[in-house]
């Protein structure tokens, strides 16, 4: 088992991050690359999803009817189509009706789109090893300088945080609402400003139902990077996939990525229950 | 109202908000309209949607491919037998619509005779349904190799459905046993299954699967795919099913005892109707999110409705720059479908649930 992963993979990588890969490398490397690249696309995704979820679900409990309408929609729309699917409109969009990378499309000071992905600004090494940050700009063929991401990573990060966003907007507006209203009129009467209100009495009450059903979304967007597949994107399913097909070894390499997600539930849920207990201390303590 | 505004907030700028949700919206009723309406090609006319340049839909792909969409690479003289097995399954989903409606009290026959039926009914229904797909007796053979598109999705996705249902009771029954030798196991296979994703489960089923029984092929991809997605739906279905039979108090177990009825005979008659009417709202989550999930057998090579459509496009170089509008039309499927789910849970939950008796 363990000769097996230090075999050279001999099979090439389509994007690997930050970090360092080639063909002669051994097999466990690849599927390190290939972890990195779940991480990469699930993290910010992660992070996005909260963010999303959070304006959907102040959207739907608006003061204004045709926000509430508004988010609704966004919501039932999302929530009601297969995530691969909109992964495969996310993919096809970006690299069928965005201009190609000699014409990218500058969507703001230093952030190219086009049909060779997203580049943006990045703090980077030189030749003479000085860290700077590089601006990318036109090139005659394409976009050069900064970083860029490919399409395929972009189509999986905007679907899989927009589907997340979407279920997690009812999780965070269950949350809301289980506030009782005389709680945050009491913090009204109390002379508390609507930020304070927010900050203060809302969002901590609320955040103790919202945890461990947030948990179940975020492990659901970990375990959903895994339909990178279905676009190309080389993450730890797609190399073990690859490294399946190369070796034959079905057994090693599907049982090395299921065990790779377990431990990653484990933590996430591990984090995300410390978390909780933290909060519910600090209820408790008030 | 609304539970963000304040007594302090009353007094802000409503028209404000109001009138920044219209334009948003008037925005993006513009763009859509001017793409999806007026600059919008319905012909199925391939020169005429490539002159656009995708600066109106191209809607002529979906009477163009419309029926590859739906129905896949089944044979075309042969179409009349998915095309049937569809108006069975939207029989039996307006059958189910109806008896949704009566209500517990006033049915004629007892709560069990009742489920006999359905069972009865249900297993009828699939094997029709399996032999308009896949013939014989009488019929031509058609490999699952071709079938496709909608009936597929709706062959995995019911098919896998009711599959979990009985192995689901089993693990949820195991995992609340006080034996450790019941309790343990279920525990585990549950969490192990929850704890990776479906596509790795569907690699499983397409690359071991075939090692373990004697001859490589003798079970289909389908069979395959259906195995993974049972055991997937399984251990989603016992945790919605735990979190109902925690809500059934224990006395109720006890007295039925003292009446003298069997294990058995509680959790059927007293323990199992109250969990699942508890769990209602979980389980027709738990549909939803199989049917969304059954798309994911595109990975491993079933071309249901997702997969079906990289099937009647990807080697048509006239229609394939229109993915999008027949994206669309896919997601549209999908939507009325599990928007149809949904209306179906809510309304067996204002009878069973909410309404007296």
């Amino acid at each position: 088992m363990f000769d097996y992963f230090q075999q050279p993979a001999g099979f090439d990588i389509g994007e690997t991050g930050l970090m360092l890969y080639d063909a002669s490398q051994p097999l466990w490397r690849a599927f390190a690359v290939g972890l990195g690249n779940t991480l990469r696309v699930a993290l910010p995704g992660l992070v996005w999803a909260s963010m999303l979820a959070l304006l959907l679900a102040l959207g739907r409990l608006s003061a204004v009817p045709l926000w509430r309408r508004m988010a609704g929609l966004v919501v039932e729309i999302h929530r009601n189509t297969p995530l691969l699917l909109q992964l495969l409109i996310w993919y096809f969009l970006l690299v069928e009706w965005l201009p190609d990378s000699n014409a990218a499309w500058s969507i703001a000071p230093g952030l190219w789109l086009s049909k060779g992905g997203l580049s943006f600004p990045w703090y980077l090494a030189d030749e003479h090893g000085i860290w700077a940050w590089t601006w990318p700009v036109q090139d005659t063929f394409n976009v050069i300088g900064g970083a860029a991401v490919t399409p395929e990573y972009l189509a999986l990060f905007l679907a899989l945080s927009h589907y997340t966003a979407a279920f997690l907007s009812e999780v965070v507006r269950g949350g809301l609402l289980s506030v009782p209203r005389s709680l945050l009129e009491a913090a009204d009467i109390l002379g508390a400003t609507p930020w304070q209100r927010i900050t203060r009495v809302w969002l901590p009450q609320a955040l103790r139902a919202i945890v461990p059903a947030a948990t179940n979304q975020y492990l659901n967007l970990l375990k959903n990077s895994s339909l990178a597949v279905a676009v190309g994107y080389p993450d730890l399913v797609s190399v073990g996939n690859t490294a399946l097909n190369q070796t034959g070894q079905a057994f090693i390499c599907l049982g090395t990525m299921m065990a790779v997600y377990l431990c990653l539930s484990l933590l996430t849920s591990g984090f995300m229950n410390w978390f909780n207990r933290r909060h519910a201390l600090m209820g408790q303590q008030a | 109202m609304s539970a963000l505004a304040s007594p302090s907030q009353a007094h802000g700028r409503p028209w404000l908000a109001q009138g920044l949700a219209g334009l948003v919206l008037a925005a993006m009723a513009w763009v859509f309209l001017r793409w999806g309406l007026w600059r919008a090609e319905f012909r199925p006319d391939a020169q005429a949607c490539q002159a656009l340049a995708h600066t109106g839909a191209c809607w002529g792909v979906i009477p163009a491919k419309g029926l590859n969409l739906l129905f896949g690479h089944y044979p075309q003289e042969l179409l009349w037998r998915p095309a049937l097995l569809l108006v069975m399954v939207s029989l039996g989903a307006a059958a189910l619509w109806r008896l949704a409606a009566l209500r517990p009290a006033i049915a004629p026959t007892p709560r069990a005779h009742r489920a006999n039926i359905a069972v009865a009914l249900g297993t009828t229904a699939a094997i029709t349904g399996l032999w308009l797909m896949g013939g014989g007796f009488g019929l031509a053979l058609v490999p699952s190799t071709q079938w496709g598109g909608l009936p597929l999705t709706l062959v995995v996705a019911l098919g896998s459905y009711a599959l979990s249902w009985p192995l689901a009771l089993g693990l949820a029954l195991a995992r609340r046993a006080a034996q450790p030798w019941l309790c343990w196991p279920a525990t585990a296979i549950i969490e192990l299954v929850r704890g990776v994703p479906l596509v790795t489960l569907l690699f499983m089923a397409a690359f071991i699967l075939p090692r373990l029984t004697p001859q490589p092929d003798s079970l289909s991809l389908l069979a395959r795919a259906m195995a993974a997605l049972t055991l997937f739906s399984a251990a989603y279905l016992a945790e919605v099913l735990r979190a109902g039979l925690q809500t059934v108090p224990v006395e109720q177990q006890e007295a039925a005892k003292v009446l003298g009825l069997g294990w058995w005979g509680i959790q059927r008659r007293v323990v199992l109707p109250q969990a699942t009417r508890a769990a209602l709202p979980a389980l027709t989550g738990h549909a939803i999110g199989l049917l969304k999930d059954s798309s994911l057998a595109l990975v491993i090579g079933l071309h249901e409705l997702t997969g079906g459509l990289s099937l009647s496009l990807g080697g048509d170089p006239l229609w394939r720059p229109f993915y999008f509008e027949a994206y669309l039309f896919v997601g549209l499927v999908y939507g009325l479908m599990c928007w149809g789910l949904a209306m179906l849970g809510r309304r067996m939950e204002a009878r069973w649930v909410h309404a007296p008796g």
